[in-house]
């Protein structure tokens, strides 16, 4: 039965997903199998977003089902190795900002799709984001903000970025609501993503993999 | 003899909203005194500009110039959004100082920092503003949540209004949760047991709502007077602002606010008809709700935010199915309503213009975001007037050469043959001043048509 999860999922049949997990398990199936399956899965939700066959809601839903799977698999699962991964993104949504949604994204994004991301959450303090490139040696970092005050905090995390020595260690992508190239060059950041796979395409760039 | 309202085409009815615009009233009623002959030859001459530029039938003289600013009024004037939020006054003072340093053809009036007291008054939920939760140089922001749960849906359905007393609002302000306690007011019928309806309002928790309902009242009253006031000496000096309210499409009236981002999508795969079923109840009530303050205001410009139908949110399918039709109805209804429907297309929607220009023409306004606006013009450009598509990364960074440049090309290509209205592409907090008067002068001068 190998990879009919891996189907049921990146198409995005959750109740029958769902159910071919309990019947698997039930009969002896190997958890670590179908977690396997399931991020084959969504890899795969990955690519059509890229692609635009997948959109926004269908991104979300995949998370949904996706956590309905982990949540029935847990139990069976073995404490130990945590697979590898490309490299760490530390990401946040800047000063004075609590827009969540497109960081979220962005976050979902880059972990289905091998990173391991250091979430800050949102109205991130720009030392915040310092101490933790120290603490991480993270390559890659992702400035989100949805509002025009974000122009100004962007600018003051890169400085404070540049002021502690970091700045020749990272790369910065900066993304939301009204970013573009004009305020990337403001901020002083390395590049622009206009949505949550160009935020992928960056960090594939910059780390590799 | 004079036709009915009633009994009115939506043509007439529009006509009649522009003569009126064009007549205005002082709050007693009377003909507006204007403060100076020149004043009113403004202000005459910019409704005349907005009525051709949005009926699509002649060209106006030159291509208006609006202005939407969101904080940027009080951030000019050096202040904080906290003093703005709080003193009226200060409010009105920056608002009146931004007007008269730009001179804008039309403007919104300055609600858009809102009553701060008010709504601590009511314990709001559903956003955080200076000194509750955002610095007092900030703008208030919204909090996302599923402030309506998945299985409600049936409820919203049945009776919108009721469920909105007795569930929303006393989620998002806690200050209301007196409502809980009350029955629906539908029971309330003949004469036995109809007092045991009645009961709820002598408790100790309704009672503390309706006296915070009392005292909130209050505080938008004091907060409308001052706000109003400044409208009406804004137009006796020359600049009208025509909006008469808000309302929204459905599918945001659910996934902004009620269920939130996230829920709406979820939704849109667990219970796609529930969801349907809901929006198409929402329609009459967002319809209604434009027309009811059109009313109230007297002003006929319906602004509508355009949210989750942006590109990349949904697929074009999905945008067909539940985003488009239930605007398009409230669009539609409101026109009948002999309203001016004002959609905002906020972000970008390159891949939405050909279904959204099938709009009765010369009937609507779209403030234009990020939206590539050659495509905008060919499409929705045939059927409504535009305005804005001025990016806030420029008003904020630019150069005011860069500014008129971009205007330039503007004003050739979406004000080509009038429909046009030059304006900025989203509510803006931050901006050099010098960029906003760069966007103005260069319209008053190249944006003459010949």
């Amino acid at each position: 039965m190998a990879g009919k999860l891996v189907k049921l999922l990146s198409d995005l049949k959750e109740p029958e997903a769902l159910a071919f997990v309990d019947k698997s398990l039930a009969e002896g199936a190997d958890p670590m199998d179908l977690l396997g399956q399931a991020k084959e899965a969504m890899n795969i939700v990955g690519e059509r977003f890229a692609s635009e066959e997948y959109f926004i809601p269908d991104l979300v839903f995949s998370g949904e089902i996706l956590k309905g799977i982990v949540k029935k698999l847990e139990p069976h699962l073995k404490k130990g190795e945590e697979e590898k991964r490309l490299g760490k993104v530390v990401i946040g949504t800047v000063a004075g900002d609590i827009h969540d949604i497109g960081k979220d994204m962005v976050v979902f994004m880059l972990d289905v799709n091998g990173f391991e991301v250091i979430d800050l959450g949102i109205d991130v303090p720009v030392q915040k984001f310092v101490d933790t490139i120290k603490e991480t040696g993270s390559k890659v970092v992702g400035l989100s903000g949805f509002l025009t005050l974000a122009f100004q905090s962007m600018k003051e995390t890169v400085d404070a970025i540049k002021a502690a020595g970091l700045r020749d260690k990272v790369k910065i992508m900066i993304g939301g609501g009204q970013i573009d190239d004009q305020v990337k060059g403001f901020t002083g950041a390395d590049a622009y993503g206009k949505d949550a796979m160009a935020a992928v395409k960056l960090a594939k760039g910059w780390i590799g993999g | 003899m004079e036709k009915k309202w009633e009994e009115m085409s939506a043509d007439e009815k529009q006509e009649a909203q522009f003569q009126k615009l064009l007549t205005p009233k002082d709050p007693e009623g009377n003909d507006l005194k204007f403060q100076t002959p020149e004043a009113e030859a403004n202000y005459k001459a910019s409704i005349n500009r907005i009525k051709d530029a949005v009926q699509l039938k002649k060209t106006p003289d030159r291509v208006p110039v609006a202005l939407l600013p969101s904080m940027f009024p009080f951030i000019n004037a050096g202040m904080t959004i906290e003093e703005a939020m709080y003193d009226y006054d200060k409010t009105v003072a920056a608002f009146r100082k931004f007007i008269l340093e730009f001179k804008p053809d039309m403007n919104i009036g300055a609600a858009q920092a809102g009553p701060g007291k008010f709504h601590e008054i009511l314990d709001y939920k559903l956003y955080k503003w200076p000194g509750h939760g955002v610095a007092p140089e900030h703008s208030y922001q919204c909090v996302e949540g599923e402030y309506m749960k998945p299985e409600e849906y049936d409820l919203l359905i049945t009776d919108p209004s009721f469920y909105f007393n007795h569930f929303y609002l006393p989620r998002v302000f806690g200050a209301l949760e007196g409502f809980t306690m009350l029955p629906p007011p539908t029971g309330i019928l003949e004469i036995y047991g109809v007092a045991f309806n009645f009961i709820p309002y002598a408790l100790p928790p309704v009672q503390s709502t309706f006296k915070a309902l009392f005292e909130a009242g209050a505080e938008a009253l004091k907060w409308a007077m001052a706000i109003g006031g400044l409208n009406g000496e804004l137009a006796s000096l020359g600049f009208p602002n025509i909006l008469g309210g808000f309302t929204k499409a459905p599918f945001d009236t659910i996934g902004d606010t009620l269920r939130g981002t996230r829920g709406i999508m979820v939704d849109m795969y667990r219970q796609p008809d529930k969801l349907l079923k809901a929006m198409d109840a929402l329609v009459p009530i967002m319809i209604g709700m434009g027309i009811g303050s059109m009313q109230q205001t007297g002003n006929p410009q319906i602004f509508i935010p355009l949210h989750k139908g942006a590109d990349g949110f949904l697929s074009d399918e999905q945008f067909k199915k539940f985003y488009w039709p239930t605007l398009r109805q409230v669009i539609v209804g409101l026109i009948e309503g002999g309203c001016i429907p004002f959609p905002a297309l906020e972000g970008h929607w390159d891949s939405r213009l050909k279904v959204i220009q099938d709009v009765p023409k010369g009937k609507t306004m779209w403030m234009v975001d990020q939206s590539d606006m050659a495509k905008v013009k060919e499409t929705l450009g045939k059927n409504a007037c535009l305005m804005g598509n001025v990016p806030s990364s420029m008003l904020a960074l630019a150069t005011p050469d860069e500014v008129k440049a971009y205007c330039k090309k503007l004003i050739d290509t979406a004000g080509k043959g009038g429909g046009f209205i030059m304006m900025n592409g989203a509510f803006f907090d931050h901006a050099k001043p010098e960029n906003i008067k760069a966007m103005v002068d260069v319209t008053r001068e190249y944006g003459v048509y010949k």
